[in-house]
């Protein structure tokens, strides 16, 4: 029997007596199935988290989409098991499968894997082995898939340099067709897996891990990182498109509910703001925005696809997107009395934004959303996001009295430098919020603080500060809690042993494998899942690998410091970076750089770029 | 505005999908077929869409029954032929008939559902068989479901087990409000595993067939 009408026979079995079985069964509306027999490459993406999380996943949803344009490549998907059906996979002899043709994955040339944040790291280790593919890269030979991955996370690849055979940096439109046409001639001149791997490396913006050596210093810090081939790049930068190119409009549509079931459509990529913890404003530059006509027919392509009832504009800054009235209302006038709900997030802190949402309220109409993040003028400063307060409680005004009951604000503690009387300010500007709200709608007015903690992330000014002790979080959690109840108020924050493993998994080295390793092996998975999420089992894999999630997370760095990701370039200058720690501690703001240039070295690495492309489209103003 | 009724197959592609998820599925194909379904009123307006009987996970069905209302004058052909364009895999549609707006809803009029249930190749049919025959012969057949005693022996219309290849069972269960028959139960009566068969709804009867519904002309 066939292995896949091995699978097909058992799964009718067991998929009856697990949760949910929608999410194992593929077959949704707009899922591309192509001949296997006849496409010469095949590829599957893995979004490392179960299918109700993944399915929505825009990165997967463009990567399918053009992927699957091509005639010669099949491109198909797959997602973890929950833990039920883990069990019954293993139990059952089941590898992972994907979910258009159920092929085992390792019956794929190229497996890709979409890495958007560390807490997914186990997941990837778990569905290699649900694969039956070794975990480690140097255990794979020529019978096995080539592994890659991309994402927000791999701007930091070394926590997971020891599994993935080749990294992609950066936006992945263009460049995944040249690692397949690169992956399709070094398979038809027979090259070993080695000589696949070196010849995938001369594509800018892929990196070979297994191709560069680490050494390292009495203290533990990163003495060099060398190539071992000379033809190996010194420093790999990230891909970019010059201009975005059109929207995906096929986007699969499940026969279960998932965590969104919408369209969405990034009206605009990178953000000129400069907020200094930000790791999305510094990695995802230049501005790009698209015109207003092609999100308008992109949507309009998209609705008569899906069929869906919503859909998200998405962006790092909407308000900061040029044409955001124009937008708006073209959308408001076009898609009325449609029963449909269009979602804005990221709005700038001020009344505008209330007269944009408030031409988009449907007859569905959820919470609204702001992000101040600090509370007192030396923290906004520190993190360049300044916003006065009174502009804060002007905008609180304004959504409670045009028919919103529930503001949302999200605010971040742990920041460097921050006191108790810093964290004492987001209290008090709640408690003001909350009772502007009560003066206009009484009772019915509520606040739901979302208070995160601040990780220090790679290729932020801020990557090299230290983590808030867990002590001083929860000092500062509990002076939050205290206050932020009764009625109409509600807090929510994060557990601080969670932001400590995202802390050391985000600027960790390419020791942390045996960590990654040693916890998923103890028993580690879905820790992005809170009643998943066990600290003891990843304490003692530290322990095991003699490590300390300390040396990443709370030890501040030095300039000189030779950083894990130093060969990996975002575009942004180390100066630049540099300078705007500098600035932090001084408390000087930066403006939005779409006024000035502050030199963050976009330009000068994609000068080649730039010039295919008209300078406005970029947003970058020109240095004279 | 008019009511349609229509009549589908629902196939392995969305035997994971339930009820409340196929409720989505509709919508979602008749707005791809911009179809101008009706909405209610209020705060969170709902296309307006009855199914007769809700199809438990895992099963398929030859004799689903939806009812939708809409503000398309179109003819039922044309409405047809857009839907079948923009339909989900797995729904395979057999006719559609326009219903007197007043008619009773739908859940309201069926009395019964028929499943044919495959059984294992290798199943010792004449076990099978004496366990039916008791099983028939009892007036009482006390079960537990959500934690409620019920006594499911009165629900069971028709059982029967036919020898054929693979063999299966046919059964008549009552699917009243408050007296539905699941077939899974009595299955497990019988000492099969419901994960080891196929389960397959054949028919769905109404209580009292409205005249004017048999006279509707059907695409």
């Amino acid at each position: 029997m066939s292995a896949i009408s091995e699978i097909k026979k058992k799964l009718k079995t067991i998929l009856p007596t697990v949760q949910k079985p929608g999410r194992y069964f593929g077959g949704e509306f707009n899922q591309v199935v192509k001949d296997w027999e006849k496409t010469p490459t095949r590829m599957v993406l893995v979004f490392p988290d179960i299918y109700d999380i993944g399915v929505p996943n825009l990165g997967v949803t463009i990567l399918y989409e053009t992927i699957n344009a091509r005639q010669d490549v099949l491109c198909e998907r797959s997602y973890l098991p929950w833990l039920d059906m883990e069990k019954a996979m293993r139990d059952n002899d089941i590898p992972l499968y994907s979910l258009e043709s159920y092929h085992p994955l390792n019956q794929f040339d190229i497996i890709g894997f979409t890495l958007p944040y560390e807490t997914l790291y186990t997941n990837v280790l778990n569905a290699l082995d649900l694969a039956r593919i070794p975990v480690r890269s140097k255990n794979r030979d020529s019978t096995h898939p080539i592994i890659i991955a991309g994402g927000h996370a791999a701007f930091n690849p070394e926590p997971m340099a020891e599994f993935i055979d080749a990294f992609v940096i950066g936006e992945g439109e263009e460049v995944i067709h040249e690692v397949i046409n690169c992956f399709q001639s070094s398979k038809a001149n027979r090259y070993s897996r080695k000589l696949t791997l070196e010849t995938l490396q001369t594509i800018p913006g892929v990196y070979i891990p297994s191709f560069y050596n680490i050494t390292y210093t009495s203290t533990g810090t990163i003495q060099a990182v060398e190539s071992i081939s000379p033809i190996s790049p010194k420093v790999i930068t990230k891909r970019i498109v010059p201009i975005l190119p059109d929207p995906p409009t096929q986007f699969v549509v499940p026969s279960i509910d998932v965590v969104h079931n919408r369209i969405s459509v990034e009206i605009m990529r990178g953000c000129t703001r400069g907020c200094r913890f930000c790791h999305a404003g510094m990695v995802n530059r230049p501005v790009r925005e698209r015109p207003v006509e092609q999100i308008v027919s992109s949507i309009e392509k998209a609705l008569k696809n899906t069929g869906y009832e919503e859909i998200a504009l998405l962006s790092l800054s909407s308000s900061d997107y040029s044409h955001i009235d124009e937008l708006v209302s073209t959308l408001s006038d076009r898609f009325a009395g449609k029963n449909l709900t269009v979602s804005l997030p990221s709005l700038r802190i001020e009344s505008f934004s209330v007269g944009l949402m408030e031409k988009l309220k449907g007859a569905r109409q959820g919470g609204f959303t702001l992000a101040p993040e600090a509370a007192t003028d030396r923290m906004r400063n520190l993190i360049n996001k300044p916003i006065q307060a009174e502009q804060l409680l002007e905008t609180a005004k304004a959504v409670y009295s045009r028919g919103w009951t529930t503001l949302k604000l999200y605010f971040m503690i742990g920041h460097p430098s921050e006191t108790v009387e810093d964290v004492q300010a987001i209290a008090d500007l709640c408690k003001a919020v909350i009772v502007e709200g009560r003066k206009i709608i009484g009772k019915k007015a509520s606040l739901h603080a979302g208070v995160s903690t601040f990780v220090p992330k790679p290729h932020t000014p801020f990557q090299w500060s230290s983590l808030d002790s867990i002590e001083s979080v929860l000092i500062k959690q509990n002076l939050l809690k205290d206050q932020l109840r009764g009625p109409g108020m509600k807090m929510t924050w994060s557990n601080p042993r969670e932001t400590i493993l995202e802390a050391a998994l985000s600027r960790g080295d390419r020791r942390l494998a045996d960590v990654i390793e040693g916890a998923w092996r103890r028993g580690a998975k879905f820790d992005a899942w809170q009643d998943q999420f066990n600290f003891n089992v990843w304490m003692d894999a530290f322990d095991y690998a003699q490590l300390t999630p300390e040396f990443y997370t709370t030890r501040e760095r030095e300039f000189t410091e030779v950083l894990p990701w130093d060969h990996i370039s975002a575009g942004i200058k180390r100066k630049y970076l540099e300078r705007e720690y500098d600035n932090a501690q001084q408390g000087k703001t930066t403006d939005d750089c779409r006024e000035h240039c502050y030199s963050c070295g976009i330009i000068p690495a994609f000068s080649d770029l730039r010039k295919t492309t008209q300078v406005a489209q970029w947003f970058c103003p020109e240095i004279v | 505005m008019q009511r349609i009724r229509i009549r589908y197959k629902k196939g392995e592609a969305l035997q994971y999908t339930g009820n409340l998820d196929l409720h989505k599925v509709w919508e979602r194909t008749f707005r791809r077929a911009q179809l101008p379904l009706a909405y209610s009123q209020g705060f969170h307006p709902q296309p307006r869409m009855h199914q007769a009987c809700p199809l438990p996970l895992g099963f398929t069905s030859n004799c689903e029954i939806l009812d939708f209302w809409c503000d398309s004058e179109d003819s039922l052909e044309k409405i047809r032929a857009m839907l079948e364009k923009t339909v989900q895999p797995g729904i395979e549609i057999l006719t559609l008939s326009s219903i007197p707006l007043k008619n009773p809803v739908l859940q309201t009029v069926i009395e019964a559902s028929d499943y044919l249930v495959s059984l294992d190749e290798n199943t010792d049919i004449q076990d099978i068989d004496i366990k039916i025959q008791n099983l028939l012969s009892s007036e009482c057949l006390v079960r537990e479901r959500r934690g409620k005693p019920y006594n499911l022996r009165p629900l069971i219309k028709f059982l029967k087990l036919f020898d054929s290849n693979p063999p299966s069972i046919e059964m008549r269960l009552s699917a009243l409000p408050g007296a539905t028959g699941r077939p899974e139960e009595v299955l497990e009566v019988l000492g099969i595993p419901p994960n080891t068969v196929d389960i397959k709804r054949t028919a769905l009867l109404f209580s009292s067939i409205d005249s004017e519904l048999l006279n509707q002309p059907k695409v």
